[in-house]
């Protein structure tokens, strides 16, 4: 009822005669609109950002409030965080020193790391999707090297490193090799699972226009199994990851595994906590890169 | 017109698993003359796939064989191509890709590659979609990817265009657009079709004649109708045409009279 009354006195205004009010108020009109839904976009971005970002902050200040709490006092085994950062200031401020021999800043420790992750990880990639098209596509040889490869997998990483030591006399290939076998595992099986559940109706079009052996792998085959090659490829390279750090150990050498056991060695605790800490988040980032990549390799395949 | 262009010969197909084996055919005969549009109708587990399929030469027949133009079909090829129920379109190329990987494959050698482009773009506007040709399937609706799927079909210039319920996944609506449109395009190009459909009205609107199958197993062709009504034909006119009313009343009596699916296959 009151916007009935509302709209015909609107009307009735609309109906006198007056010149100057009407060309002002529509100059106010056409501005209002488009300034409000910016304001009120951007409140609700810093909104959703906020509800994002707060609960990690607020559970992190709690964590590291407790672990003040606890290791403050007198006879405390591991630091507070507080001593941490004091002890380590030197490796978290300047990450690019390098006092030659082991005695490096985290930049090169950690891109020592990545460098044999790179390295055996492709290799593991490689033979990986190769081997695991194989499997998909014949049934024999999935009869052949599956059993094998499932008894393989549980095989943990370190317990490799012995007998690679042994076969290729020198720690840096076997470093290389445990990674490799480390992640080849979970790009085989997706890989194969992917291949063999491609439609049958993507080999019957293949079939209807006569794609050879070799356009039926690249055009078809690849493509249709791009999102579980990327499934296998993220687990792999989490647990090369893990396999690089506990080979650097005993291997020796540059590497954010070796700092650790170094640090162990003479008593650095803060390094050490410092360094877990930049492991964590090189594994994380490792993750996001891989499932980044693996978004824009398959798009429209995943969608389906 | 040629009176053997397609020709099944005592077509039989057992399926065998185990111990058991399954007769789904049995003395199929069938000829089909150049540029015809035929449909075959019967109920599910029928065999009518297995058929298209074995003319496909996705499937090998048990006995018999399959001659087009005097050779005999041994292997699936782009002269049978195929427009499969579900479309089938490859989802990580665009609509143009679809049908330019046929093309290139099919036309790679014959034509030059702004032939083969232009050859894309001239299929993909008869079905009427190329304003959508760098849209990928995911984002286009069923109607309009099963019409990029008859381009593909189309594209390859086949002898025989063989259909498998082209228009079962679609909405009532959809697929009467899509009806006239596959009816103008065969009116244009003459193709030979082979249809498969559950549709008694889509089969006789379409079809020159339509092939009527018996329950499996070992299934065969039951009846065959000619459907005379001239062309080009128009729904709304047919349906009060008294020869439409017929030739429907005919595939109906047959499917549901005398054919009636047996009460464990439904």
């Amino acid at each position: 009822m009151a916007a009935a009354s509302k709209a015909t006195a609107i009307a009735d205004t609309a109906d006198m005669p007056v010149p100057d009010v009407p060309v002002r108020s529509a100059e106010i009109v056409t501005f209002q609109p488009p300034m409000r839904p910016v304001l009120e976009r951007v409140t609700e971005m810093a909104r959703h950002t906020v509800s994002v970002v707060l609960p990690p902050l607020i559970v992190l200040a709690i964590t590291l409030f407790v672990w003040q709490l606890l290791c403050s006092e007198p006879g405390a085994r591991l630091p507070p965080p507080t001593k941490v950062v004091a002890d380590a200031w030197d490796f978290i401020v300047d990450p690019f020193y390098d006092n030659g021999g082991v005695d490096k800043g985290a930049f090169w420790q950690i891109s020592k790391s990545l460098g044999r992750v790179a390295i055996g990880f492709s290799f593991a990639a490689v033979v990986g999707i190769a081997l695991g098209v194989l499997i998909g596509q014949s049934t024999w040889a999935m009869r052949g090297l599956d059993p094998i490869f499932q008894v393989l997998r549980t095989v943990p990483p370190l317990a490799w490193l012995p007998l690679s030591l042994a076969g290729f006399r020198d720690s840096h290939p076997s470093a290389l090799f445990v990674i490799f076998i480390t992640s080849i595992w979970p790009i085989i099986i997706n890989t194969s699972v992917g291949v063999r559940n491609i439609p049958q109706d993507y080999r019957n079009v293949a079939a209807v226009i006569r794609l050879s052996w070799w356009e039926v792998f690249y055009k078809i085959t690849l493509p249709a199994t791009v999102p579980y090659i990327f499934t296998g490829l993220r687990i792999g390279v989490g647990l090369s990851w893990l396999a690089i750090v506990a080979a650097e150990m005993l291997i020796g050498g540059v590497g954010i595994g070796f700092f650790i056991w170094d640090a162990w060695n003479s008593s650095r605790i803060s390094d050490i906590i410092v360094a877990l800490v930049y492991i964590g988040i090189v594994g994380f980032l490792l993750d996001k890169l891989i499932a980044t990549v693996g978004h824009f390799v398959s798009h429209g395949v995943a969608t389906q | 017109m040629d009176n053997s262009y397609l020709k099944f010969e005592q077509i039989g197909m057992s399926f065998r698993r185990g111990q058991m084996a399954t007769e789904v055919l049995r003395d199929v005969n069938l000829t089909i003359g150049q540029g015809e549009f035929v449909s075959l109708i019967g109920h599910s587990g029928c065999g009518k796939s297995t058929l298209l399929n074995i003319l496909g030469g996705l499937l090998t027949s048990t006995t018999g064989e399959v001659f087009l133009e005097g050779k005999v079909v041994d292997e699936p090829g782009p002269d049978r191509a195929i427009v499969f129920q579900n479309h089938s379109l490859l989802p990580w190329l665009t609509v143009y890709g679809n049908v330019a990987i046929a093309v290139d494959k099919v036309f790679g050698s014959s034509k030059t590659k702004a032939e083969r482009h232009d050859w894309v773009m001239h299929n993909l506007e008869l079905v009427q979609m190329a304003q959508a040709k760098d849209k990928r399937p995911h984002e286009v609706s069923g109607g309009m990817k099963q019409r990029v799927g008859i381009a593909r079909a189309l594209a390859m210039q086949p002898k025989v265009l063989l259909m498998d319920e082209p228009f079962g996944a679609l909405d009532a609506l959809t697929r009467a657009h899509l009806q006239d449109s596959v009816m103008e395009i065969h009116a244009r190009l003459g193709n030979t079709v082979m249809m498969i459909t559950h549709d008694v009205d889509e089969a006789v609107l379409l079809s020159d004649r339509v092939v009527m199958m018996t329950n499996g197993p070992s299934a065969t062709i039951g009846e065959i109708l000619k459907v005379p009504l001239a062309r080009p034909r128009r729904r709304l006119e047919l349906a009060t045409d008294a020869e439409y009313a017929r030739c429907r009343a005919a595939v109906l009596e047959f499917l549901y009279a005398r054919h009636r699916v047996p009460a464990r296959a439904a």
